[in-house]
This record gives structure tokens, sequence and C-alpha cells, in this order.
């Protein structure tokens, strides 16, 4: 088992509007790139966040090494209950994620 | 016809590499744009129709690119001033002008750009549905339109060029999309559209496309068939990965980017390193749509809020956090309805504990005791009195609760005093919508003077 952290060159995330958040994990090369994309499915993500699978939106950016997944946020930003204005800090679930490797 | 668009920060506020910007100027942009705002940093601003960003620094790096503009007698413009766009934001920026223009004995024809949006207009306009619903919206009526403090759109490309057309010398404009002030001279000249709205975008963050974000300055050149980037700091460069990268950045899809009007598409874009600092982009793609539509953004009053603090070291209580807090919550939820005859319904009390969850919440995966944890209590309640006597109520037990029955009352940490802090009203995001105008200028003003 491996940290996604551990594998990528990075992996941050931020609001994409008051709605959304979106995470772009740069895998730094091909390889890391077809390991990562193979194991971090649209699931575990939904899993990750308890949100329902059919609002992840993912995309694999080969020219770029690059998985990114965007979801509704699920607390908009600045309601009573948000806990990170920015959405940045929510990377580290993903990053901490371990995969078989 | 070229274009070249000198762009000296991502937002103003957030500073520049003056020696960048002074090689930026040298070479001899049309234009200079600049983005004032952003929801990024929450709704206090646009619910207050304020700047997040300090006077002091907008007025010192206004200055400069008042400096520059007036050098090269070309038009500056800035879009979303103030943060948020309103036109109290607009004026806020208007009156640093004034005193920066008495300052430096410039005189300057301005024009303003009015993004705020008046409650007669929104109402008429949901009543013939022409306010429809983007992905997730909260749902919305007339009541809870009228409820919003503040509400703007958010202008294009055709408000920036009317605002241009003028023949001002500055443009001051409330809300604008990222990419607007920055579109409005290249599409106006006939630049390949698909190529004008792309650097756009890759220019709205300044260097953040390069490989020093935070030097700020970048030139983007367009013109029939593409856009080609550079930095102005001396040691940064922009590559292909750097600049396609951006695409990936607060944006929900990497590829596709709606604008008032239509949209763009990068899927077929191609990224070429003419040398070490500068690239030319080919291949994107615009699209235009059927039905005008800009994008609004409202804030409302959610409640008013005080907070209070505690921090527990004492490795007792620091080891059982979760069952202290949880019991702590029951008992003073019960004083709360046994002195104030308060129930669940009239207010909100959350207990945030800072070193096992506050960040995450419930879907926070680790689990481990730290040395210490702050206790976060925020009680939101429909008045700011309401929501103070709960503080002031709920503080003794903060500061006293006992874990078991049978121990001695302890005494946390309180980093001030009063250990309880009013945070005056919070503001929320009330509106993921857009507006249908039958022409670009139906929902804004543009005004026009010499100072």
């Amino acid at each position: 088992m491996a940290k996604v952290a551990d594998l990528v060159f990075k992996v941050r995330s931020k609001n994409a509007g008051p709605f959304w958040v979106t995470i772009d994990v740069f895998c730094g090369d091909a390889t890391v790139f077809h390991e990562i994309a193979g194991a971090l499915t649209s699931q575990i993500v939904a899993g990750l966040f308890a949100q329902p699978v059919e609002t992840i939106k993912r995309f694999e950016i080969a020219a770029l090494n690059v998985v990114k997944f965007s979801l509704p946020r699920p607390v908009v930003q600045g309601d009573r209950f948000d806990r990170d204005m920015h959405g940045a800090q929510w990377a580290v679930l993903l990053a901490e994620y371990e995969i078989a490797s | 016809m070229a274009t070249r668009v000198l762009v000296p920060s991502g937002v103003l506020g957030l500073g520049f590499d003056a020696q960048a910007l002074a090689r930026g100027v040298a070479m001899g942009p049309d234009i200079i744009c600049i983005d004032g705002g952003s929801t990024d940093s929450g709704p206090f601003s646009l619910g207050t129709g304020t700047s997040k960003y300090s006077r002091a620094a907008t007025k010192a790096e206004w200055r400069q690119l008042m400096v520059a503009r007036a050098a090269l007698g070309v038009p500056l413009v800035i879009g979303s001033c103030g943060t948020c766009g309103t036109d109290s934001t607009v004026e806020w920026m208007l009156k640093i002008t004034r005193e920066l223009a008495a300052e430096l004995g410039q005189t300057i024809k301005i024009a303003t750009v009015l993004s705020s949006q008046p409650g007669d207009r929104l109402q008429k306009a949901l009543a013939a549905g022409r306010i429809t619903p983007l992905q997730p919206a909260p749902e919305i009526s007339p009541a809870s339109l009228a409820a919003c403090v503040n509400v703007v759109a958010l202008a294009g490309a055709e408000q920036i060029s009317q605002a241009l057309e003028t023949g001002a010398d500055i443009v001051l404009a409330g809300r604008t999309t990222d990419t607007a002030t920055v579109a409005a001279l290249p599409l106006m000249r006939g630049d390949h559209a698909g190529a004008v709205w792309h650097g756009a975008k890759i220019a709205e963050c300044g260097a953040l496309c390069s490989t020093n974000p935070i030097s700020g300055v970048i030139v983007v050149d367009f013109d029939d068939s593409g856009f080609t980037v550079q930095p102005m700091a001396a040691d940064a460069r922009c590559t292909p990965h750097s600049v396609s990268a951006h695409m990936l950045y607060e944006n929900s899809d990497p590829f596709i980017l709606y604008e008032p009007g239509g949209h763009l598409d990068v899927t077929a874009a191609t990224y070429e390193a003419l040398d070490d600092c500068r690239v030319r982009v080919t291949g994107s793609r615009w699209v235009p749509s059927d039905r005008y539509t800009v994008k609004l953004e409202g804030a409302r009053i959610g409640g008013y809020q005080t907070t209070i603090m505690a921090v527990l070291r004492d490795a007792h209580y620091v080891a059982n956090a979760r069952a202290w807090v949880d019991k702590l919550h029951s008992f003073v939820s019960a004083e709360i309805d046994k002195s104030m005859g308060l129930g669940a319904e009239d207010y909100d009390l959350e207990f945030r504990l800072i070193g096992i969850d506050a960040t995450l919440g419930a879907i926070e995966t680790k689990r481990a005791v730290p040395t210490e944890v702050g206790v976060l209590g925020i009680i939101t309640a429909g008045d700011q009195e309401t929501a103070s006597e709960i503080g002031k109520l709920i503080n003794p037990f903060v500061l006293h609760y006992p874990l078991t029955a049978d121990e001695e009352l302890p005494t946390f940490a309180f980093p001030y005093s009063p250990a309880q802090s009013e945070r005056g009203a919070l503001y929320e995001f009330a509106l993921n919508h857009v507006l249908e105008l039958a022409s670009p200028m139906d929902a804004f003003d543009i005004r026009v003077q010499v100072i």
C-alpha cells in the first residue's frame, strides 16, 4: 500500500466558485498517471467526501499527467456549517488515501 | 489586428514585481488590464459591499498602474472593483482614482460600468422566467430574492467594450467575469475569438501561468490565429505545462469555460514553446450561444454569530475531547432552553475541535491524540443580542464543565477576555443562477466623467 501523496508530484483542491470544489492530482509522469488513473475512481472520491457518485465529474488529462475531480461542495462556501472557506484542505483526503502498489 | 495586453497581477492588492511591470510597459502594450475581485474569500465582501483588500495596498498599486497608463497613453481597465464589484465598491475605487489623479496631476476620462442589480429588475426577470438555475442552485422565490442584500451580474466583454468605446482612459468596472477585461479589446479588433477567450483565461491570474507566480506581470499577444503569453519577471518562464495547467485552476471543467454569449472549448488547443519563456497557443474554439445570459451572484444575511474559544491541554480532557464536548453540548442546550426558552429551531450551536477534526468534520479519516485541543463554539441566531446572550450563558460551562460528576471542576485556557466574540452578520451566497438579457446592456449602466 502507498499513499497517493507519496506517489504523485502534488494534490491540490480549491473552490471552483462558491458551489463547486475541484481537486487536481498532478502525477508527474505517465507511469504514475496510469497507476493513479487506474486506482482513483469516482466511487473512491465519492466515498471520501460522503457524496453520491453521480455528482462526481472526473477528467483524465494525459497531456498534463493530471487526474482531476470536481464535485458540488458538500456545504456551500460561507454557509454556517462550512469549515474550509477556500476548499483547499480537502485535498488531503485524496493525498492520504492508500492505494495498492 | 494584433493586440498586446499587459496584465500586472492576478488581482489588485496582491502585489507585483515593479521591475517586471517596467519591462511590461517597455513592451508597448495596447491596454493594461487587471482584476479587482473574486468570490474566493467568501460571501462577506458581497454581503457588505466592501473590499477585502486594504485601501492602502490598493491605492499604492493603482498609483503605479495609473503612472504606467499615463506614460503609455493606453486604456487601463479594472474588473470586479473592490472584490465584489457592487456599485459601492466601484464608488470606492473611483474615490481612490480621484485622489491619485489629484496627487499625480493627471486629467482623466473615466468610464464606470455598474453591475449591481436593483430588486425590481430581478423580480420582473424572475416572473418572466428569465432567471434560470445553474447546477447546483439554491431554490429561489420572489421572497428569497427580495431577502438578498446585494446582487450583482457578471459583465462580459460586451459591456467592457462599450466602456472602451467611450474613449475612456480608465475603466472601473463592477463585477465582471475573470476574463472579460482582457478579452474586450482583442475582440473589438477582430482577433481570433477562441484564442482571445483562452488567452484571457490564462492571463486572468497574472503570472500564475508561469514558473514564478508571485511576480505577477505577464504580456499576452493576440492575433488572428492564436495567442502568445510571456512573463515579465527576469526569472520567470512560461512553459506549455505551466500555461496549459492553468486551465485546471478553480475550474470545474478544464476544457470548457462559460461566458456571457457562449463558451470556450480548449479540447483541441495545442501549446508550443517558442523559446524558454514564451508559449504559443492555437486551436481554441469559441462557441456562441443562442441566448445571452449573465451570471448572478447574491448574498443574504443568514443570521448573526457569536463565537467562543477555549483550549484543552490537560491530557485527560484531550484524550476524551469528543465525549466531553458532546456532554457539554447537551448540558448547555438544556440550560439555554431553561434560561432563555430557546429550542434547537431557534439557534445553532456547533463546537469544532481544533486538533481533532475541525477542518473536515465527519469525513475526517485520521484518528490521533494531539497535545492540545482548541474548542471553537459557533453560535448562530436570528439577531446579535440572542447570539451573544447564548455566548455569555455558556461561557462558564465551556470554562469549567467536568467530564465526570465525581471530579474536581476543571478550568480550561481562555485565550482572551471575554472568551466570546461577536462576529456580526453571517452572509451566505444565495444565487447560482443566470439572467437572460435581450441586449447585453440591459442589466448594466455605463457612466462617463472627466476628473
